[in-house]
């Protein structure tokens, strides 16, 4: 076994033994420790997954699109075609740190506080297990075994939001298992279409149709396609994920934002794309038209709403919607701004997510016209708030530029009428986001200090700023060197654009 | 056709059956001579054990066949039937375990109890090798005649009483509705050996075309299919389910639908075209799955609720063999057999969990009881809670019941192998429905208790314990190994 290969299991073992040490773990902040003792390893075996060779058969005539730079093959259940086969490559890179990161923050977050419902201890187990579902998804290079990790998911999730959530969440955690499950059975018929047509499960001899009819990419990409747009969320099936997000507790919201809607994006590129590239050229149209409606349905709500948790989740429709349209386009350009968009979100959006919680914890209420006047009495509080809408309404020089700008760029440079309607439109609907974050920070922060806000303290707890503090360098980072996600993904990219029809 | 007056008959093939009956007689001659109630059920425990290492090693070695005309046999010891008759002597020893409270509590014999329980083992044990109709039927009769007095034995009880004649009717109905197929199909065909059925019936077009055929394959499938319970033939289950003693509704909806599945795969892999049979088949299949799931989401008791969604699982076990129709290539159909079977295996096996979990945490001698009754049961018993709860979430097919979504992506992958794609899609969009039951349930073992419910359950009997330990263990090892099961099923 080499090292790559060690590091590829330890990033998945490292959590799942986490979580059971934690359950082991009698006393409650000691659990908590332990598990971010667990996430933050993760962490450091996730890191070195950049030291590989690159370009080991990058130069060979013959060069499938997905060259993992490690990889682990093994046997598993041969009656059922699914291999036990891990990979990493620079899709999947950013996002493999972007779920530690984020995981580690949210348990080092519980160290501080434990949301009201169940013990702190539970809650850490249950973000590991979640861990190890999301970073199998993304290391995933059998198709079976991604399905298998994409359902790790949904029952912890469902156990964080209705255990640990506000006032209606019960209902709101049925609704985000039943309608994410309706789309990973989805994904269970279309891998199984896919596999029972090409033999194999193996995504990296799959990807670029390998060898499957038209038809069966067709049908293979319209299933996957709803099943991840069920996930990322793409309007119309996105009406899990408002509730979702107010609900759930603020670590089950951050990692539901940061990481767990990337798992439908990821999909789509690597999965619904790679292996259906018939079906995904097909199909592109409507996937455009959809992200494109995604995005001013996202934006029209969010000037509507009056809560803040929910404005921050409908954004994410609004943010996924020029994720999707990027992987519409099909092109490079189009597909690597979605990559970005992908991390981009990820960091401001689960930033967004922290400061939110920390300010309903303080005033207990959501009500955007209750909380007027923050920068009155909490200066920082209001200055990260700021900070984080900047960044997630796309200023240039911050994380969340770089997705939204070069997705519209890659929608005009396909052309056509249609392409360069949606181009524009997605353009008017980034021109709306800002108008709704400006609104919102018009409403939180300035006026005169209300009820709620007129209490609080100006400080900041020492666990808050370090679960915030590497979110805000990220979010500048990959603002100022967007290469540090670009530079990786350029080549796998191109590899995968190469080989669409 | 001639043949000898003497038989010369394999014993050893006939050994687990020789087991299973022993340990029947020998459970009656121990309770009628000591007349000691633990005495008893450890005999009936320890050849329940005896019958599963038998059947595990007459099936280790070669396919053996005995009672043979000529080349065809009526009782085929192969690595399948070795497979359900060590499946049936287990799920015996497990309900066995479970009956300790409602034995102790005095509201059944515990002599007559075993000695049923053991002859009901017994048919299924000689149905996984029956080679002809009659031996098929006799046997699954075998099976289900001790089942009547089994669910009607809880004395003083109206809804027992009425389960068992609910079920005696129904069951004896379905019976007459085989027989009348079989004697049909011997009518056609002058024959009731399954493999030589199913080979004339490929031959000779003309038979195969006959209307009396297909309505004689329709007859003696629609009598198999109260067995398994699938709808419409379904609406005993509930009901007889939840008059029986808690134990005894987990023979019923384990062992005794293994029998009605095992019963379908013989007729419907060997003795009739595919081509009759996929269509009513798929037909049951997606009425089964899909009535069963949302009756079951109405369900407010614990027992009817797990009786619809056995009902649905049911649909789950029929998918593949209706995916078959005619034109499909020999390994399609094999996978498909093969599917089934596996899907049965791991549902028995999370269903056994699943009610060993209701009984331990119920008092014993209880009833199932309604939902309510199990609210926050597993706050006060964490490992009985998660042992049900990992039952039902397999029993959903969803991670970390790893068992379940192997036995729903079996099922997936062999209708998608077979060219039935709408047929996956139900089956998916069933599974969606199904977790929104089951999540009710195990979502309220953790929810906490309404104020004023009645006084917590006392701790569960060992050997519920125990059953429930070692169900859920089986179902993580063959969740994290399903291949071992897979390999058991095609074999």
């Amino acid at each position: 076994m080499t090292f790559g290969q060690f590091l590829l299991v330890a990033v998945l073992a490292v959590p799942a033994l986490g979580a059971v040490a934690v359950v082991a773990t009698p006393a409650d902040r000691a659990a908590r420790l332990v598990g971010t003792v667990a996430a933050g390893l993760t962490l450091l075996a996730a890191l070195p997954l950049a030291a590989g060779d690159r370009g080991w058969f990058a130069w060979s005539g013959t060069a499938p699109a997905v060259r993992p730079w490690h990889q682990l093959d093994l046997p598993w259940v041969p009656g059922l075609e699914l291999r036990f086969h891990l990979g990493v490559d620079g899709i999947s890179y950013p996002l493999v740190v972007l779920t530690a990161l984020l995981t580690l923050l949210c348990c080092a977050y519980s160290l501080y506080r434990v949301p009201a419902g169940g013990s702190g201890r539970t809650l850490v187990a249950l973000l590991l297990v979640i861990e190890v579902g999301i970073l199998g998804t993304f290391l995933a290079l059998d198709l079976v075994l991604f399905f298998l990790f994409f359902e790790v998911v949904l029952l912890p999730m469902y156990a964080v939001i209705a255990g640990w959530g506000g006032e209606d969440r019960r209902r709101a955690a049925r609704k985000f298992v039943l309608y994410t499950l309706f789309g990973s059975v989805l994904l269970l018929v279309g891998v199984y279409v896919v596999v029972s047509a090409a033999g194999t499960a193996d995504i990296v001899a799959l990807t670029g149709g390998g060898g499957l009819s038209r038809g069966t990419q067709l049908f293979a990409f319209t299933l996957l396609a709803l099943a991840f747009a069920v996930k990322s969320p793409l309007w119309p099936l996105h009406s899990w994920l408002p509730d979702a997000h107010t609900q759930a507790p603020t670590v089950g919201s951050v990692v539901l934002a940061g990481v767990l809607l990337k798992m439908g994006t990821y999909g789509l590129i690597r999965v619904a794309v790679g292996v259906a590239p018939e079906g995904a050229r097909w199909a592109a149209p409507v996937l455009g038209v959809l992200a494109v409606a995604a995005i001013l349905v996202g934006a029209l709500v969010c000037l509507a709403q009056t809560e803040l948790k929910r404005l921050i989740a409908y954004s994410s429709v609004g943010h996924m919607g020029f994720v999707l349209l990027g992987v519409a386009t099909l092109t490079s350009t189009g597909i690597q701004a979605a990559l970005i968009g992908n991390v981009a979100h990820g960091v401001i959006t689960g930033l967004l997510f922290f400061l939110a919680g920390a300010v309903k914890d303080r005033t207990h209420t959501g009500a955007l016209a209750e909380l007027s006047g923050l920068r009155e009495t909490a200066p920082r509080l209001a200055g990260l708030l700021g900070f984080a809408a900047i960044a997630s309404l796309g200023l240039p020089g911050l994380a969340g530029f770089w997705g939204e700008a070069f997705a519209v760029i890659a929608a005009i440079e396909v052309g056509g009428p249609l392409w360069t309607t949606l181009g524009v439109l997605a353009a008017v609907g980034g021109a709306l986001t800002a108008a709704y974050f400006l609104r919102l920070l018009r409403q939180v922060t300035h006026g005169r200090p209300s009820p709620a806000v007129g209490r609080l303290a100006p400080t900041l707890a020492g666990g808050e700023l370090t679960a915030w503090a590497p979110l805000v360098l990220l979010a500048l980072a990959i603002g100022l060197a967007p290469a540090l996600v670009l530079g990786i993904a350029e080549a796998p990219v191109n590899a995968l654009v190469e080989v669409l029809p | 056709m001639t043949q000898n007056v003497v038989q010369s008959v394999d014993h050893v093939a006939l050994l687990p059956a020789y087991l299973a009956a022993g340990t029947a007689v020998l459970v009656l001659v121990t309770d009628l001579v000591l007349a000691r109630s633990r005495a008893t059920l450890a005999v009936a425990a320890l050849g329940a054990v005896a019958t599963a290492v038998g059947a595990a090693l007459v099936g280790a070695g070669d396919e053996r066949r005995t009672f043979c005309a000529a080349a065809d046999c009526s009782y085929v010891f192969g690595g399948r039937a070795a497979l359900v008759g060590a499946l049936f002597a287990l799920l015996t020893l497990g309900v066995l375990g479970l009956s300790g409270g409602h034995l102790r509590a005095g509201r059944a014999p515990v002599g007559e109890y075993c000695f049923l329980l053991a002859c009901s083992m017994t048919g299924g044990v000689v149905l996984g090798a029956a080679g002809d109709l009659i031996t098929l039927i006799v046997a699954l009769e075998t099976l289900t005649l001790p089942l009547y007095v089994l669910v009607g034995l809880r004395r003083g009880s109206l809804a027992s009483a009425e389960a068992a004649v609910t079920f005696f009717v129904v069951s004896v109905v379905a019976t007459t509705v085989s027989l009348l197929g079989a004697a049909l199909l011997y009518a056609v065909t002058g024959e009731l050996h399954l493999g030589r059925l199913g080979a004339l019936l490929a031959e000779r077009q003309e038979l195969h075309d006959l209307p009396l055929t297909a309505a004689a394959g329709a007859l003696l499938l629609l009598g198999l299919a109260f067995k398994v319970a699938a709808v419409p033939f379904h609406a005993w289950a509930p009901a007889t389910y939840d008059g029986a003693p808690l134990p005894v509704a987990a023979y019923l909806s384990t062992a005794s639908k293994l029998g009605g599945v095992v019963a379908l795969l013989a007729v419907v892999s060997a003795a009739i075209p595919a081509d009759l049979t996929g269509p009513v088949l798929a037909l049951l299949a997606v009425l089964t799955m899909t009535v069963g799931n949302l009756v079951a989401l109405r369900q407010w008791r614990t027992v009817r609720l797990l009786a619809w969604s056995s009902v649905a699982q049911a649909g789950y076990i029929l998918a593949p063999l209706g995916a078959l129709a005619a034109g499909r290539t020999g390994e399609a159909r094999a996978g498909a057999y093969a599917a089934a079977l596996a899907y049965a295996v791991f549902f028995v096996l999370l269903e056994l969990a699943a009610f060993a979990g209701v009984t331990a945490l119920r008092p014993a001698d209880a009833d199932g009881g309604a939902l309510d009754e199990l609210r926050g049961a597993a706050r006060r018993h964490p490992w009985l809670g998660a042992g049900l709860g990992l039952a039902l979430i397999g029993l959903a097919g969803l991670p970390p019941g790893l068992a379940g979504l192997f036995a729903k992506v079996t099922v997936v992958r062999s209708l998608l192998g077979g060219g039935s794609g709408w047929l996956a899609l139900v089956v998916a969009i069933n599974a969606v429905i199904g977790l929104a039951y089951y999540l009710r349930l195990a979502a309220s073992l953790y929810a906490v208790p309404a104020p004023g419910t009645p006084a917590p359950a006392a701790g569960a009997a060992r050997p519920v314990a125990v059953v429930l330990a070692v169900a859920t263990v089986a179902a993580v090892v063959v969740g994290f190994a399903p291949q071992l099961v897979l390999d058991l099923a095609g074999g």
